[in-house]
């Protein structure tokens, strides 16, 4: 609750930095003096880099979590693992809409097929997707769990390929290199970035958290479920074997 | 080592004995392939050049589409009757057994490109420039194929929506070989401006991967 409502001002803080506070990207050319730039479109950076690290950061945590699973197989990792997983595909699959959005102003295109961060970017979406579409495929928790885990390792292995393709294929994307690291960007738009990574991490940490919450009770239920067979067959079989019991013993007397 | 191998060799030859036998990929999937290869041309409205151009790619999602329904039958064939019960109280390891079942999808995934390959020189008019870069593309790209999807059916198998299932999990996994195989091919059947040779490292890299990477998964999902 208390986070919910951290997260909730701090989304409401981050878009009066994002929209009032901060400038759009209009630049003067030297000679001519007309304008260019990005115009507002550039306040898309301030949702889309930091889903796409929050992407990267979920399905990480989902891996070691699958990990996790395959070392200790207790239902705690194997429910964190599914909970990061569903988290990061929502964030990729804004990673992915607000990129197309914000390249159609600037590249003039939604999407471009020639771009490996894009191509590595949506199959590491379709990775997950298959993640999850097995997760539901079978009734059997353990089974999910170990199918799941082997599954979350492979597709974290595209990760690599995407953070690192704008400097492996530098020829071959549209997008830029990393501003951030290199700090190539003025202060109150690293602030609102920065910000803008804190806010959408906690938004993200409150979803995580009651993702985890209705995992555990998913499976704390599909435990009951299963004592209370147990226990009704039980009742059934002792019920039975009293009936027998007491019918041989009026056949005897 | 020694035992390793003997358990993929008789693996594969059970796999490939009972395909000999029920004949299925030369019934049913290679006919399949020409179909697709047939279907692709109708769609691109038989312009030669455009096919020409496209070869590699069309080539590629035939033998991926034919892939799934090979890896589905190998996957299949351990579950009738319990067979994959039988397997795992055999004595055979689970590496064996992976890679014994990887080989005789490969094998058969050889064949399949051996025909489509006839079929995009005779349908679409391709021109093999460099024969040994074709070959080698060719059998890493199998490699890669066939252990992905051996690890994948694997994982599908025994699941009630497997068909279903399968493509999402694998055609995911197996875009970099798709991607790396076109390149590798376009540059085999004579296409400007590509580095075949590279994209071949990068499709060995996946094959050793993937290898590896599948025994040891594999052995997770026969204990379980």
């Amino acid at each position: 609750m208390l986070l919910g409502l951290v997260a909730l001002v701090g989304v409401v803080v981050l878009v009066v930095f994002a929209f009032a506070l901060t400038n759009p990207d209009i630049r003067s050319h030297p000679t001519t003096g007309d304008e260019f730039g990005q115009f507002d479109a550039v306040r898309l950076l301030y949702l889309h880099v930091p889903m796409a690290i929050l992407t990267y950061v979920a399905y990480a945590l989902c891996a070691v979590a699958s990990v996790g699973y395959l070392l200790k197989r207790t239902s705690w990792w194997d429910v964190a693992a599914h909970a990061l997983a569903e988290v990061g595909t929502v964030a990729c699959a804004l990673v992915l809409v607000t990129g197309s959005i914000w390249g159609r102003p600037v590249w003039n295109t939604w999407w471009e097929w020639g771009d490996v961060r894009l191509m590595t970017t949506l199959i590491l979406f379709l990775l997950f997707l298959g993640y999850l579409a097995l997760r539901r495929a079978t009734s059997d928790p353990e089974s999910a769990a170990l199918r799941g885990a082997i599954v979350a390792l492979v597709a974290v292995l595209d990760i690599p390929l995407v953070n690192r393709s704008v400097e492996w294929w530098e020829n071959r994307t549209l997008h830029q290199k990393s501003t951030l690291a290199e700090l190539k960007i003025e202060d109150l738009t690293l602030f609102t970035l920065v910000l803008g990574i804190v806010v959408f991490g906690l938004v993200m940490s409150w979803l995580l958290l009651h993702r985890f919450r209705v995992g555990w009770l998913e499976q704390a239920e599909m435990n009951h479920m299963v004592d209370v067979a147990i226990a009704e067959r039980r009742d059934a079989i002792s019920i039975s074997d009293v009936g027998a019991a007491v019918s041989r013993q009026g056949e005897e007397s | 080592m020694r035992e390793l191998l003997t358990d993929l060799r008789l693996v594969a030859a059970k796999d490939l004995r009972i395909e000999l036998r029920s004949r299925v990929v030369a019934n049913q999937v290679a006919p399949f392939a020409v179909l697709v290869l047939v279907l692709f041309g109708v769609a691109l409205d038989a312009d030669q050049r455009t096919l020409r151009s496209f070869a590699p790619g069309l080539f590629w999602m035939a033998v991926l589409f034919c892939a799934l329904l090979a890896v589905q039958r190998s996957a299949a064939i351990e579950q009738a009757d319990e067979a994959a019960v039988g397997l795992s109280l055999s004595g055979i390891s689970p590496a064996g057994l992976f890679l014994g079942k990887a080989t005789a999808v490969f094998v058969q995934l050889l064949a399949l490109e051996v025909l489509l390959t006839g079929g995009i020189v005779v349908l679409y008019r391709s021109s093999i420039e460099d024969v040994m870069l074709l070959v080698l593309t060719g059998l890493m790209a199998g490699v890669a194929v066939a252990a992905a999807g051996t690890l994948y059916g694997a994982m599908a198998a025994g699941l009630g929506v497997r068909e279903t299932l399968l493509p999402i999990l694998l055609l995911p996994v197996l875009a970099p070989v798709l991607i790396g195989a076109t390149r590798a091919f376009d540059d085999a059947l004579g296409a400007p401006a590509v580095d075949g040779w590279t994209w071949l490292a990068l499709l060995a890299g996946l094959a050793a991967t993937m290898t590896i990477f599948g025994a040891l998964a594999h052995r997770l999902l026969v204990d379980d």
